[in-house]
Parts: C-alpha cells; sequence; structure tokens
C-alpha cells in the first residue's frame, strides 16, 4: 500500500539508508518532578522501529519502558529530544484489556473505527473482519464479562488495529495470562503482524517472550533507562518458545539483564 | 505434534492450524456464559421472600391488637386500615391524592437531575470549583430538608414554588455527589484506553466518561429519588393551604389533626408504598440492567 512498506528483511537495510522509520525515537530523556528533585526516568533514548518490524524492549522494574511507550502513544511529552511517528497516532495494547465494559466486543471496535473516522454503513462489517483475524467470528455480541482472558485481549488486539495505525505499541499484553494461553497468543500476534506488515513495539519483562517474538531484542538499564544492547534475532518464524535457539539466546540475554539489575545492589 | 529439541519449528501452516485448534478450546473452555433463571425461580427466590416477610408484620401487628396491648383509638387493627383506604376509594380521592404527591415529586426530581447533572459535571471535572463547592455540597446531603420548609415558605409563601424548592434544595445534592463519585471511580485505564483510540475532549466525555459514570451516577439519582420523596412529604405536612391541592403529606396531617389513628397509618403505608414503587418501577431495572451489562452483577444474583 504505502511506499513506506516493506518486508522485514529489508527493513534493517532501509534502517541503514536513513529511509523513514516507523518510529523515530532521537534523545529523548524524561524526567518527573519539580527542577532540583528530579527523577530521570529515560536518559538519551535512541531507537528506530523500521517499517515491518518488531522490536521488543526488555528491561528490569525501573527502566521506564512503560514510561517510553507512553511517550511514543503521545500520552505524554519526553523532556528533552524528539519522537517521530510519521504514520500518525499509533495503536496502544495495555497488560490490562482496558476494553469498555458497557459495550458489546464488536461495539468497542466500532467505537475505534468511529474516532479512526470511519463511516458508520462501513464499519460493522469491518468490525467483524477484524473479529474474524483475531479468530472470535461470532462473537461481535458479547459482553466483555462474558469473555475469557485470553478472548479480551483478542478483542483488544483488534480494537486496537481498528485505529488504522501501522504502528501497533504493545506494554505486556501478555502478562497477566496463563501460560497456555500467551502462547496461543504468541502465535497470534506473530500472524497478524506478518499478515498485516505491522509495526510493533513490545514491551515485556519476560526475557523469553521477547526473543519468541522479535526481530530485534532492546535491553534497557534500569534508572536511568539507557539502551544497553541490543541482539537481532535470525531465527525462523514461527518459532516457539520451548524450542532450543530461543532458550540459548534467552539465557544469554538473562545474564545480560542480570548483570544490569546487579549493578544497582552494590552502591 | 509434541515439540522436541529436534524438531523445534513446524511447518508454517501447520502451526497456524494447530494454534487455532488450540485457541478454538481454550475459549471454549475458559468461556462463562450468563445464565438466566426462570420467572419461576425469580419468583420464588425475590418475590416470595418480602411477601412473606409483609405477613409477617400484618401478623404481629394483629397479633397486638389482639391482644388489647394499647388502646384501639392508638393502635387500630390491619383490618380498619384497610377500611380507611375502602372509605378513599369509594370517596374517589384515593388515586388523586396520591397522583397529586407523585406529580409533585417526580417532577420535582426530573428538575432536580436537570440541575444536579451539570452541577455534578462542573464539580467533578474542575479543580477550583470543586474545592470551592465540594465539601458544601457533601454537607448539604446531611442537611434534613425540612430544615428548609420554614425558609422556603418566607421566601416563595405557600404555594408549590416552595414545594419544588425543598425537593430541589434535597434532591440536587445527591444527584451531584453522586455524578462526581461516578466520575471519581471511572478507572483512570479507560481514560487512557479512549484518548490512544481518539476519544478525547468532548468525544471522550460522551463515549468514555460520562458512560463509565453511570453505575454512581444511577445510585446518585436513586438516592435523589428518595430525598425529593422525602423532602416533598416533609413540606406537605408542614404547609398547609387550601391552594394546594391534598396529597398524601397533607392527607396524613389532616387525619392527625382528626385524631384517625387508622388514616394515620393508611398514610403512612402510601407514602412508604409510592417510595418502594417508584424505586422498584424506575429505578431497579436500569440500575439491574446496567450492572448486568457490565457483568457486574453475578456476585449479588
Amino acid at each position: 500500500m504505502t511506499p513506506a512498506l516493506t518486508t522485514s528483511a529489508d527493513a534493517a537495510g532501509a534502517d541503514a539508508r536513513g529511509a523513514a522509520p516507523a518510529v523515530r525515537i532521537s534523545h529523548v530523556h524524561k524526567s518527573f518532578g519539580r527542577a532540583g528533585a528530579q527523577t530521570h526516568v529515560l536518559d538519551d533514548i535512541t531507537l528506530d522501529v523500521a517499517p515491518g518490524e518488531f522490536v521488543t524492549l526488555l528491561g528490569a522494574s525501573g527502566c521506564g519502558k512503560s514510561t517510553l511507550l507512553n511517550l511514543v502513544a503521545g500520552l505524554d511529552r519526553p523532556t528533552r529530544g524528539s519522537i517521530e511517528v510519521p504514520g500518525g497516532r499509533p495503536a496502544l495494547m495495555f497488560q490490562e484489556h482496558a476494553l469498555f465494559p458497557w459495550l458489546t466486543a464488536g461495539r468497542n471496535i466500532e467505537l475505534a473505527l468511529k474516532l479512526a473516522g470511519v463511516p458508520r454503513p462501513e464499519r460493522r462489517a469491518e468490525a467483524e473482519r477484524l473479529l474474524e483475524l483475531v479468530r472470535l467470528k461470532g462473537s461481535y455480541g458479547k459482553r466483555v464479562h462474558e469473555l475469557s482472558g485470553g478472548m479480551r485481549q483478542r478483542v483488544a488486539m483488534a480494537r486496537a488495529l481498528a485505529q488504522g495505525s501501522k504502528v501497533l505499541l504493545m506494554d505486556e499484553p501478555f502478562a497477566a495470562l496463563d501460560a497456555i494461553t500467551r502462547d496461543v497468543l504468541h502465535d497470534e500476534i506473530t500472524r497478524i503482524w506478518a499478515e498485516r506488515q505491522l509495526s510493533v513495539l513490545f514491551v515485556t519483562h519476560n526475557v523469553r517472550e521477547a526473543v519468541r517474538l522479535a526481530q530485534r531484542v532492546v535491553l534497557l538499564s534500569s534508572r536511568p533507562g539507557r539502551v544497553a544492547r541490543e541482539w537481532r534475532i535470525d531465527l525462523p518464524q514461527p518459532r516457539r518458545i520451548e524450542s532450543a535457539g530461543v532458550a540459548d539466546l534467552s539465557i544469554e540475554i538473562t545474564e545480560e539483564l542480570r548483570g544490569e539489575i546487579r549493578r544497582h545492589g552494590q552502591h | 505434534m509434541a515439540s522436541t529439541d529436534t524438531t523445534p519449528f513446524l511447518d508454517k501452516r501447520e502451526a497456524a492450524a494447530d494454534t487455532a485448534d488450540v485457541g478454538a478450546g481454550l475459549d471454549a473452555l475458559d468461556s462463562v456464559s450468563a445464565q438466566r433463571s426462570s420467572l419461576g425461580e425469580v419468583l420464588r427466590q425475590k418475590a416470595l421472600p418480602p411477601l412473606i416477610g409483609v405477613l409477617v408484620v400484618i401478623a404481629l401487628w394483629q397479633g397486638a391488637y389482639s391482644l388489647h396491648l394499647t388502646s384501639s383509638y392508638k393502635l387500630p387493627s390491619p383490618a380498619d386500615v384497610w377500611h380507611s383506604a375502602q372509605d378513599l376509594w369509594y370517596q374517589g380521592t384515593l388515586f388523586s391524592i396520591i397522583w397529586t404527591s407523585v406529580w409533585r415529586g417526580l417532577s420535582g426530581f426530573l428538575l432536580a437531575v436537570v440541575i444536579g447533572t451539570p452541577i455534578g459535571l462542573v464539580v467533578a471535572r474542575v479543580r477550583p470549583v470543586r474545592t470551592a463547592i465540594g465539601p458544601v455540597l457533601q454537607g448539604l446531603q446531611s442537611l434534613p430538608s425540612v430544615a428548609w420548609v420554614p425558609a422556603a415558605v418566607i421566601w416563595l409563601g405557600i404555594n408549590d414554588s416552595m414545594m419544588y424548592a425543598v425537593i430541589l434544595l434535597g434532591a440536587v445534592p445527591s444527584i451531584a455527589n453522586g455524578l462526581v463519585a461516578g466520575i471519581d471511580q471511572v478507572p483512570p485505564l479507560f481514560l487512557r484506553a479512549g484518548r490512544t483510540i481518539g476519544a478525547t475532549g468532548l468525544a471522550g466525555a460522551r463515549h468514555v466518561l460520562i458512560p463509565a459514570a453511570l453505575p454512581g451516577y444511577l445510585a446518585g439519582l436513586k438516592q435523589g429519588w428518595a430525598f425529593s420523596w422525602r423532602s416533598l412529604m416533609a413540606a406537605e405536612l408542614v404547609a398547609s393551604s387550601p391552594d394546594l391541592g391534598l396529597g398524601l403529606g397533607r392527607y396524613l396531617e389532616n387525619q392527625r389533626e382528626f385524631s384517625d389513628m387508622s388514616g394515620v397509618l393508611l398514610g403512612i403505608v402510601l407514602i412508604l408504598f409510592v417510595g418502594i414503587a417508584i424505586e422498584l418501577l424506575v429505578f431497579t431495572p436500569v440500575e439491574r440492567r446496567v450492572l448486568r451489562n457490565r457483568g457486574l452483577l453475578a456476585a449479588v444474583k
């Protein structure tokens, strides 16, 4: 559709050539509190997400990964530095499904469509299509409380996609789910990411999850959050979280993460 | 298709189909289907206990009367009260008495909603206004509205406006406070989720804030109705004028002046009956519907 859309293989190349990334975070600082008594949460973060790329942000608590996501989502402003999302307001998914309980599953999606400017006659069909995409065909009229945790997160995914953005930000969206459901949703997000050619910035503290999903894992240090290290992951998709390849890399990244955490206990 | 280290990756299509099957299985295992009970069951569980309660009260009352615990002009029998009701019925005034009060009460209540809602919205969302009048608004709730009657009589005279003034002074604070509480209890997550899908400003209020605050607002409305009804009865009891028309409060006071205890008891029963009937017919169904749709009713099933 748009010329910016490239396959993930040459996304890395586009990165190097300096073509427009889907998300460009340049030298972002974020601190909270009054001058003099400030807490520095993010310190000089520079990070690009290429169109069609799947990036996971990994870090211990206090690394400001959720803060960074809020900044990219436009819910907050950086203290210094700039964030560009050329495709417009990105979609955001939370750890909680955040669906509106006064609306049915289908209506939740339609509200997002409406606010995205989709004309009324097309909304119903589009909502059904999105539900089908997340394998919830026939759940249009279901109330939120009638759905299981995994189903709710899939409706939330459909609602996020309804915004029409090619950039999807995910803030530990599967952290509250049981392992089996999470496994299924990993497969689903991988499928949908490829099908819809999304650019995903996915925050997690789960190393295996990060490796299972991403093309690139970015490790943030804590207090203040800085980019500590990056890994490019070339294992073919779909991966399995139990596979040897995922496990090996997870061990390496976990070592690094523990090293980052250890530094905080030493002073 | 167990995964082992020797075959870590499935063929793509096979994997997708496998995921779909597992996903569908999980959905079937995890989803809860809402069960609705049958009409007979509802009647037995919901209608029978209060009916028994009323019958017990009447039986005790009849017992006290039969045992002559006190003189019969102080405690008439249930049958005497029933006869008073029949008298009113045959005079053709029973419904006009009830209607006079119900009309005043409901129209006063609706006016209170129209006034209380914007006040609640402003107090909840505009910080200086909240600091300025929030505490007063809350304090007003604990002021019995009968205290306003003398002031209202002096300001407005003994007429319908005075009745409505007393209703408004009683009901507006509870409606406004209900809305403020409803808005305060809206989970911040909903507001964030609303903003990310583009519901800001007026669209945010319409699509997120107001629906999210609805349960608290409804509780406020319910309380507002109770306050309207109480205030009105107080006003009717105190203010007497031939121009006002005969309402339930006035009827009660008239029967006291005649020392007609069965009339007095009938007045009390009717006031109670109307208050409960409006709550059961208007507020309870709306509230239950709202809570059921949000899955908040399961615990009180």
